[in-house]
């Protein structure tokens, strides 16, 4: 069985609640304790109805406030998979929650009100989507009870969200739904009040969804994480390189190049807990032994050495290797972003410290304009920096690696995460 | 549509360069340890002797084997446990060859920094985290890694994965750190320190699943055993050193078995026939009720129960 991460973002009036909860309950993720609680709840709040929505506001201090504070995340599996929802809320500190929610995400649904159309907030949704390069996006109109189930009202939302689309950065797959989340229509079920539809139902795509190529299984990249040494007279000399493969795949004698020392060695074996393994992919965390007694260390990474044409390999490229980054950054706390900020920044399992260049644009997140003349980005804000760091990055575009394409940045001050980047090719 | 989630033994096979769902969570546990064991002075690894908690202990040899762990297991000690709990916890600890520290309530109580809560048969859940605070300052930790799950309830479901913690050991659910891809920020003061949960992502079914698939063992009590238990409060109560009949209650023998392991006298028994681990995960595949919701007293006093003790410093 495979995992699926999927991103939602919006506001309760979406219908994203109902929509959660209808997942939840239609794949019995829901237990009766839970429910009667919320039922407790609901009926204590005056509500008149079992308000679903409270299943995924939380904490007393946020209902104190009348606000969602942060991301929650939601599990259900049905038999062909096992989902991790990240739920992100749509109102305050919008852009900051959907961006964490949405890092690690396959899928992200953004919901249309179909008697609303393509909202602002729909499009932003669907802008940090593509920004955060979530692979599949989901499109689902909701509330088709609301219009008479009308086809042309969807097909006028789908012409709609497809010609603003196309001034986004490469969407990779769209799949548009026409559904109701709170009848039930098109959720787990095929609707039969949209006989005109012929797609898949969401629960049923999300299952199919094929997430498989998405990873880069190409270019090999390796950051050590760890170093294990275990000093004891069984395993005297073992000295085993930890991590977790954050793109392509490791071979038992691949001929490998530590960066950024650009010492070569050989890999001896690939260890695990289990026994040695003969290759190890994107996602696996293992150990890697080498062949030389070459100095490598966390923060350090191995890749393939390049290969010549005579082998069966695809050709590897290097990840860039230097001291100077351009990066979208989406920032996260109060204290702004400006030219000549300090942060410290941890990129794969390397830290090291970074002042900001150049702030070269804001982004509107609404319109998608730049604004080249902006002075710092606040919070919520996105914009393109030019980043100094102390040390190499080796690093990717963020849309050829997520993983080697990503980092943060740190207040040194307060040591809370304050703005995260994704790397643009230079 | 049909719910019962296959076992681990079940699954389809995947492509070639596919994780199923349990490595795949596996991965991302292993890869947590050796965060925070490469980013943080002094950890430390809580083991309460419940399935969570072993899991941890099989995770931190995988990311850590052939070396020993790179911190202690450490576990508090409420003196209200299951014995049969704290004779499997000796035996795990000795077949690991790794050290354990005990930190004991009942110490606290001695001690004068914890007081008994009133009340017959009081819960000492709470003291816990006085136990688990000094101990914390004592041994100078600076992370603990934790079995919590974010299935298990609702303040834990808006958790981080590396959860800061401040000089009083308190969960701020309003000031927690951005957490993007997998770039923990485990960036601490003096005083301060992490909470760190590998399983996060892991559901109970997960769990029972792992624990099949690496054939781990775990305490008795969590398969289907005669009992001598009360009903009370709907859950079904050990008669114990600490619970006795009340006016009104019956004792009776009852074929249960555990979904948690917690104190003894606030930890639930549902009535189950399940033996086998198998047995079990068909069990917790049907069952239509939270454990905790089934089976702790302790988190039943208001909605935000967990909030309120997670905010003092509780695990």
């Amino acid at each position: 069985m495979e995992l699926l991460r999927l991103a939602t973002a919006g506001s309760v009036d979406d219908g994203k609640s109902t929509l959660i909860g209808r997942l939840l309950f239609d794949s019995k993720a829901i237990f009766e304790d839970q429910l009667a609680s919320v039922e407790r709840a609901s009926v204590q709040r005056g509500h008149e109805y079992t308000n679903l929505a409270l299943l995924t506001d939380g904490l007393r201090a946020e209902r104190e406030q009348g606000i969602t504070i942060d991301v929650a995340y939601r599990y259900f599996a049905t038999p062909r998979r096992k989902f991790i929802i990240a739920d992100t809320p749509g109102h305050v500190q919008y852009t900051r929650n959907m961006v964490t929610g949405a890092s690690t995400a396959d899928v992200a649904v953004v919901l249309v009100d179909a008697r609303k159309g393509l909202l602002e907030q729909s499009r932003r949704h669907a802008f940090l989507a593509t920004l955060l390069r979530i692979p599949h996006l989901v499109v689902a109109v909701n509330k088709m009870d609301l219009v008479e189930w009308d086809e042309t009202r969807f097909r006028a939302i789908v012409d709609d969200f497809t010609s603003f689309s196309s001034s986004l950065l490469p969407v990779a797959d769209v799949t548009f739904i026409p559904m109701s989340a709170l009848q039930g229509d098109n959720v787990v079920d095929r609707s039969e009040r949209m006989p005109w539809y012929d797609g898949l139902p969401l629960l049923e795509h999300l299952e199919t969804v094929h997430i498989a190529e998405d990873r880069n299984l190409v270019d090999m990249r390796f950051p050590v994480q760890y170093v294990i040494r275990p000093m004891s007279d069984a395993h005297h000399d073992y000295r085993g390189y930890a991590g977790q493969v954050a793109g392509g795949v490791i071979r038992a004698g691949d001929q490998v190049v530590v960066l950024p020392s650009g010492l070569r060695s050989q890999v001896a074996a690939i260890d695990t807990y289990d026994g040695p393994v003969e290759e190890a992919f994107t996602g696996m965390s293992v150990t890697v032994r080498l062949v030389d007694d070459v100095d490598v260390s966390r923060g350090d990474m191995l890749v393939r050495a390049d290969s010549g044409p005579s082998t069966s390999q695809p050709s590897t490229s290097q990840p860039s290797t230097s001291q100077d980054v351009e990066a979208v950054v989406c920032w996260m706390v109060d204290q702004p972003l400006r030219q000549g900020g300090r942060y410290a920044i941890k990129h794969t399992t390397r830290w090291a410290r970074a002042v900001v260049g150049d702030l070269r644009y804001r982004l509107d997140v609404n319109t998608l304009e730049r604004e080249e003349t902006a002075a710092e980005l606040a919070l919520n804000e996105i914009g393109h920096v030019r980043l100094r760091i102390t040390a190499p990055l080796m690093h990717d575009p963020y849309g050829e690696n997520r993983t080697t394409g990503s980092f943060i940045l740190v207040d040194e001050a307060t040591n809370v995460t304050a703005g995260a980047g994704m790397i643009v090719s230079d | 549509m049909t719910t019962a989630p296959p076992t681990a033994s079940q699954t389809q096979p995947l492509g070639h360069h596919e994780l199923s769902h349990l490595d795949a969570l596996e991965s991302e546990a292993v890869f947590i340890f050796r965060e925070v064991a490469a980013e943080l002075e002094r950890p430390v690894v809580l083991f309460s002797g419940g399935k969570d908690s072993i899991v941890l202990l099989r995770l931190a040899e995988k990311a850590f084997r052939p070396a020993g762990f790179p911190f202690p297991i450490m576990h508090i000690d409420t003196g209200h446990n299951f014995p049969e709990v704290l004779d499997f916890r000796d035996r795990r600890v000795a077949e690991l060859g790794e050290r354990l520290i005990v930190a004991s309530v009942q110490e606290s109580i001695d001690k004068g920094r914890a007081v008994e809560e009133p009340g017959e048969n009081s819960s000492r859940n709470r003291l816990q985290t006085v136990t688990l605070l000094d101990a914390i300052l004592e041994h100078g930790f600076d992370a603990c890694f934790g079995g919590g799950r974010r299935d298990e309830e609702k303040a834990r479901a808006k958790e981080r994965v590396f959860s800061f913690r401040d000089e009083f050991g308190q969960w701020d659910p309003k000031r927690q750190r951005p957490e993007l891809w997998s770039l923990y920020n485990g960036r601490i003061r003096k005083g301060e320190h992490i909470r760190a949960f590998p399983i996060s992502n892991w559901t109970e079914l997960d769990v029972w699943q792992y624990i099949e698939r690496e054939n781990l063992e775990v305490p008795e009590m969590y398969f289907a055993h005669e009992r001598t238990v009360v009903e009370r409060d709907t859950m079904l109560l050990a008669v114990s050193e600490w619970i006795q009949p009340r006016p009104g209650e019956q004792a009776y023998e009852a074929t249960v078995r555990y979904r948690t392991v917690g104190d003894m006298n606030c930890t639930g028994a549902v009535e189950s026939s399940a033996t086998t681990v198998p047995e079990i995960i068909a069990e917790v595949a049907a069952t239509r009720i939270t454990e905790r919701g089934a089976t702790r007293a302790d988190d039943r006093f208001s909605e935000a129960a967990m909030e309120d003790r997670k905010k003092e410093g509780y695990f």
